[in-house]
């Protein structure tokens, strides 16, 4: 014979105790089980809708990233288009040129080696592209009775650290002669025609369209023919170029970067309408990269509001189960050792019998407490299976064993549930405590004369 | 000697003052020796057979049990003393209502966990001719099934001592007449019997009568 089967003797005599102290253990525990898993599967749904709207989120602003890209390329190649039919809108000419000249005639005086070309085209500048050597000048066409401007070109010269780019125009090749609209209309040139100029023959190569600008009285001729036909070997009276597509005070960058590299020279900037043009582009697409950051700022606030609504919500769940567990578990406590107590009046006899015929106090305590523990053991076990049911059930996730899975990734759920048939039989063990005493403490002597 | 008891007394506090429930009470038992205490209700009987027990400890005077002060002892030594060097029965039987008739009988044996129990068990009670109720519960026993178990119970561990209290007062001649019979038997084998009863015929059953009144000891007789 031995304490437990006297314990499980008694259990199974006391059906309506042992169900009733059973029910309250099962209770208390599923209760708490399930507030873990209920406040864990708002956790999982949390997460699953933050993650969500990240990927919403991240997903409306690179679109919309993509957009504004798309549409700087788009922007920037129409600028690029632009300078490009625009032609050189950046001149570099020397430093004591006098700038009125080439306003009133169309033409420079002042030279500067060529050699500076190659100088600017071997050095990192970024601010121009399409470098142009070219010598001007105005003179009366003896031959036709007419001034013109020759203009020596020698064909574009790469700038070296940057990738080969196509040339905005093709060099003239020697012997060749460009021709401009009012030049040749009034001389009835055609293509191949043979020309003199200055003593030398040359062949009509193209006529240019009217352009509405000094070029319409300008013949374009190999920049090594006009130096020599003009006695300006190996000098130049300007470099042409196109400038990049830079915002703000561009002039300045660029006169800023030259001069690091050509001292001695001047720069002039054309086609200022066309570059307005630009800047206003540019400015729309800073206004876009704006509204982007403005985009990608708003939807992190969304996402901010969102996280801290799904928080309080969490907090104030927890908040009440805070409140509610403890509440049901004292609840239960109560109850339990209420049934306790019950359960030792009615084993008044019993006990008093038990201690004359040499069961120690301890004995008597013991018979109570492993009635508890046990009781406990079997509740805790149901409690926590039917707390995480309800936990899934009344959750907000389908129950399903990813479910399942998801909810016990958190150790505190799965701590829960592992401990709770553990922590149950100490539970219910305080819970019977005093019951438990006051029958270990009761004087046979008494209960047998009251008998 | 195996019950000394020497000028015992024992009060309680009763709802007009102080009641003295034995009042310098003096009796031995030896080994052998079965006597009954006779005496009117509240006379000091019952009182006097649980401080015999060791279940009440006297307020002056002593009592020796196998030669022992149980009450030198502490709670749960004199539990164990008690397991040990004596037996209980009662006139209602204390059998617990949902162990069976074997598990009652062994119940003591949770407190010595002696070993062999179960076969001592199954021995007292095929000799008290409960052989085809081992597994039946003290609610289905007739009162002269449910005393015998009572008995075995008392006599599980092999006690000096055997304390009976009015054994035969719920019972028909024929059941008190074996019940008495096995007490007798148990003194035969050199246990000491100390039966408190109102029963004249219960206690002549026993070879010494000892009357009590007011707590005291009035006359004793050789029966």
């Amino acid at each position: 014979m031995s304490v437990w089967r006297l314990v499980l003797r008694e259990m199974k005599h006391r059906k309506a105790n042992f169900v009733l102290s059973l029910l309250s253990v099962t209770v208390a525990i599923a209760c708490l089980v399930g507030a873990q898993t209920l406040l864990r599967s708002d956790e999982i749904q949390t997460e699953t809708i933050l993650a969500e709207k990240q990927v919403e989120i991240e997903s409306a602003i690179t679109k919309r990233e993509e957009a504004v890209a798309a549409a700087g390329e788009a922007l920037e190649d129409s600028v690029r288009k632009d300078m490009l039919k625009l032609g050189f809108n950046v001149l570099i000419v020397p430093e004591n040129q006098d700038l009125s000249e080439l306003h009133l005639n169309g033409t420079l005086t002042e030279t500067m080696p060529e050699s500076y070309v190659d100088k600017l085209a071997n050095s990192k500048i970024v601010t121009i592209n399409h470098l142009l050597p070219s010598v001007t000048k105005r003179v009366a066409w003896p031959e036709k009775d007419i001034d013109v401007i020759v203009q020596g070109t020698r064909g574009e010269v790469p700038i070296m650290h940057r990738g080969l780019k196509k040339p905005l125009l093709d060099a003239v090749p020697p012997g060749t002669m460009v021709v401009g609209y009012q030049i040749h209309s009034k001389l009835g040139l055609k293509a191949d025609d043979k020309v003199t100029l200055l003593g030398k023959e040359f062949t009509v190569k193209t006529l240019h369209p009217e352009r509405g600008s000094s070029d319409d009285v300008t013949v374009w001729i190999d920049l090594a023919e006009a130096q020599k036909m003009l006695g300006m070997e190996n000098v130049i009276n300007a470099i042409l170029a196109l400038e990049c597509g830079c915002t703000g005070d561009r002039i300045s960058q660029i006169r800023e970067e030259i001069a690091g590299v050509l001292p001695g020279t001047n720069v002039i900037e054309k086609h200022s309408q066309a570059l307005t043009r630009a800047e206003s582009r540019a400015k729309a697409k800073v206004a876009a990269e704006t509204a982007l950051q403005a985009e990608q700022e708003a939807g992190q606030a969304a996402l901010a509001r969102e996280t801290k609504s799904r928080t309080d919500i969490q907090n104030q769940r927890a908040g009440l189960v805070g409140i509610l567990v403890p509440l049901v578990l004292i609840g239960c406590a109560l109850w339990i050792g209420f049934l306790a107590f019950g359960n030792v009046r009615q084993r008044n006899s019993e006990i008093g019998i038990l201690r004359a015929i040499g069961l120690s106090s301890n004995q008597v305590l013991a018979i109570f407490l492993v009635k508890a523990g046990l009781i406990g053991l079997i509740g805790g076990i149901i409690g926590a299976a039917v707390g995480v049911l309800i936990g899934i059930q009344f959750g907000s996730l389908p129950p399903s064993g990813d479910t399942l899975q998801r909810i016990f990734a958190t150790s505190a759920v799965f701590m829960t549930v592992v401990l709770a048939p553990l922590l149950a039989p100490i539970f219910s063990a305080i819970a019977s405590w005093l019951p438990a005493q006051m029958a270990a403490g009761r004087d046979p002597a008494l209960v047998l004369q009251a008998e | 000697m195996l019950v000394d008891i020497q000028d015992a007394k024992k009060t309680y506090q009763g709802a007009s003052g102080q009641v003295l429930a034995v009042d310098g009470v003096s009796l031995s038992v030896d080994g052998g020796e079965f006597v009954a205490v006779q005496g009117p209700s509240g006379c000091g009987k019952s009182t006097m057979l649980l401080l015999a027990g060791g279940l009440l400890a006297p307020e002056s005077g002593s009592v020796q049990i196998a030669g022992e002060d149980p009450y030198a002892l502490t709670a749960d030594a004199r539990s164990k003393f008690r397991a040990d060097n004596i037996g209980f029965v009662f006139q209602q039987f204390h059998l617990v209502p949902y162990l069976s008739v074997l598990d009652n009988v062994l119940a003591p044996s949770i407190a010595t966990g002696s070993p062999g129990a179960d076969q001592r068990a199954r021995e007292l009670i095929d000799q008290f001719g409960l052989s085809h109720r081992l597994e039946h519960t003290p609610g289905e026993l007739s009162s002269g099934e449910r005393q015998r178990a009572a008995l075995a119970r008392a006599l599980l561990n092999e006690p000096k001592v055997m304390l009976a209290d009015e054994p035969t007062g719920n019972l028909d001649t024929e059941n008190a007449t074996e019940v008495l019979k096995h007490l007798r038997d148990f003194a035969s084998a050199g246990g000491a019997v100390l039966l408190v009863t109102h029963d004249a015929q219960a206690a002549a059953a026993a070879a010494r009568v000892i009357h009590l009144r007011d707590g005291k000891l009035d006359t004793a007789t050789e029966a």
